[in-house]
């Protein structure tokens, strides 16, 4: 999963403190890993010099100085074009499309949509692979398979999940 | 295969039931020897879509033209005349008859068609063999296993040498080896023959047989490789 691209999405609902937008992650992201401090600050460090976010507010109270950060044109692009992309089909990558799901339906984007460009990337490679093992050998076919069965696993999420919207939005927008 | 006109074009068909519509403005196009997964969830439209493609069901509105052909206008006479002769069907559960022997089912279409019965039986032996059930011919389908006697009711689907299969969850019925099976014959011999193939599954790895897929929800169409503006 991609914590910068995350992020991005979160500010871009509006500009955050660097601690609202790790509050905001966890609720959201952080069941079993909440993050540490120091991924966000550096995570935002690294923003900020690709110009990706910026610096709207400072306050200077007692303590150290607070920076709020607001995203960009650039960084609101940078996420749209991260959401609108398939993820490369592999086990295990269902964290990443929870992610992307959650974060179109807090940013207003066509969730579904997000669902329907994985589905087509993951039924390609099924194809690709059932290809092989109609022309390969018995090896080909054995190694094969165990990967479609991978994708197949994530397909039947992405079917449920897709079937689920409606719900997940009222959950995340709650 | 794109520049050529479509077997099957559909435009905007509409289908309603009951108090929810089954097809909701579905436009989709076949062409020669593609094979087009429809997919999607439960009562999603899928048969709805295949029985109205397959000139089974007349949607209640839209334009729906096979090669040069209206199907919408055209008489129930003529919509099953070509169903006869240009399309061949295999469903969930082969509905083969009974008490015929699988070489007869096969042969059925043809003599439907008036080819002679040993003509008709002697092609029907052609594609058993090619089927891979060539011993089953002469038992009853109650006497076969369920991946064999699928896949002769693939057999009875090629007989007529048709242009368009539809085939409707045809390995819903079967386990993951005889399921792979069926799919893998059936598509070596509709490519080999240049056969159009609609293929209505749920499952993915079924779905994976095809050159693309288009995926139905709530009586749309989602999204589509091939998708019509
Ligand atoms: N002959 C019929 N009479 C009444 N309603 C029908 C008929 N055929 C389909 N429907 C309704 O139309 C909708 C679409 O049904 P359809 O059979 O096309 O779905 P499907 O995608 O093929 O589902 P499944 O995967 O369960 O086969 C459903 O709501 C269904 O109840
Ligand atoms: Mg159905």
């Amino acid at each position: 999963m991609s914590l910068s691209h995350t992020l991005l999405g979160l500010l871009e609902r509006g500009p955050r403190h660097g601690y609202d937008l790790k509050q905001e992650f966890d609720a959201q992201f952080g069941q079993d890993r909440p993050l540490h401090y120091g991924q966000v600050y550096a995570t935002l460090a690294r923003l900020l010099k690709n110009g990706l976010v910026e610096v709207d507010a400072v306050e200077h109270g007692g303590g150290p100085e607070r920076k709020r950060y607001a995203i960009t044109a650039s960084g609101v692009s940078d996420v749209a074009k991260w959401l609108s992309q398939p993820e490369r089909p592999e086990a295990y990558l269902n964290s990443t499309l929870y992610t992307k799901v959650v974060l179109a339906l807090l940013t207003g984007r066509d969730a579904a949509a997000i669902l329907d460009v994985q589905r087509a990337a993951h039924l390609d490679l099924m194809r690709e692979l059932t290809r092989r093992k109609t022309r390969g050998d018995l090896a080909d076919a054995l190694i094969c398979d165990h990967a479609i069965f991978h994708l197949e696993a994530d397909l039947r999420w992405l079917e449920l999940t897709s079937a689920r919207l409606d719900r997940l939005a009222e959950k995340v927008r709650s | 295969m794109t520049g050529e006109a479509p077997l099957l074009s559909a435009r905007d068909l509409h289908k309603t039931y009951g108090p929810t519509p089954a097809l909701d403005g579905v436009s989709m196009d076949v062409r020669a020897g593609e094979i087009v997964a429809v997919m999607g969830p439960s009562g999603s439209g899928k048969s709805t879509l295949m029985h109205c493609l397959a000139g089974i069901v007349r949607p209640d509105a839209g334009e729906l033209r096979y090669r040069d052909r209206n199907l919408i206008t055209a008489s129930d006479a003529e919509r099953s005349a070509l169903r006869r002769r240009e399309f061949g069907f295999v469903f969930q559960f082969g509905q083969l008859v009974p008490e015929l022997t699988c070489l007869e089912n096969v042969a059925l279409p043809l003599r439907m068609e008036g080819v002679r019965r040993g003509e008709a039986e002697r092609r029907a032996a052609h594609w058993l063999d090619r089927l891979d059930v060539a011993d089953v011919a002469g038992k009853r389908p109650g006497q076969v296993s369920g991946g064999q006697g699928q896949r002769v009711a693939v057999a009875r689907a090629l007989v007529t040498d048709p242009a368009v299969v539809f085939a409707d969850e045809p390995t819903g019925a079967l386990d993951s080896l005889n399921g792979e099976l069926v799919m893998r014959l059936l598509t070596e011999c509709v490519e080999q023959s240049g056969t159009a193939v609609v293929l209505v599954t749920h499952e993915p790895a079924v779905a994976a047989y095809s050159h693309r897929e288009v995926v139905m929800r709530d009586g749309r169409i989602r999204t589509s490789a091939g998708m019509v503006q």
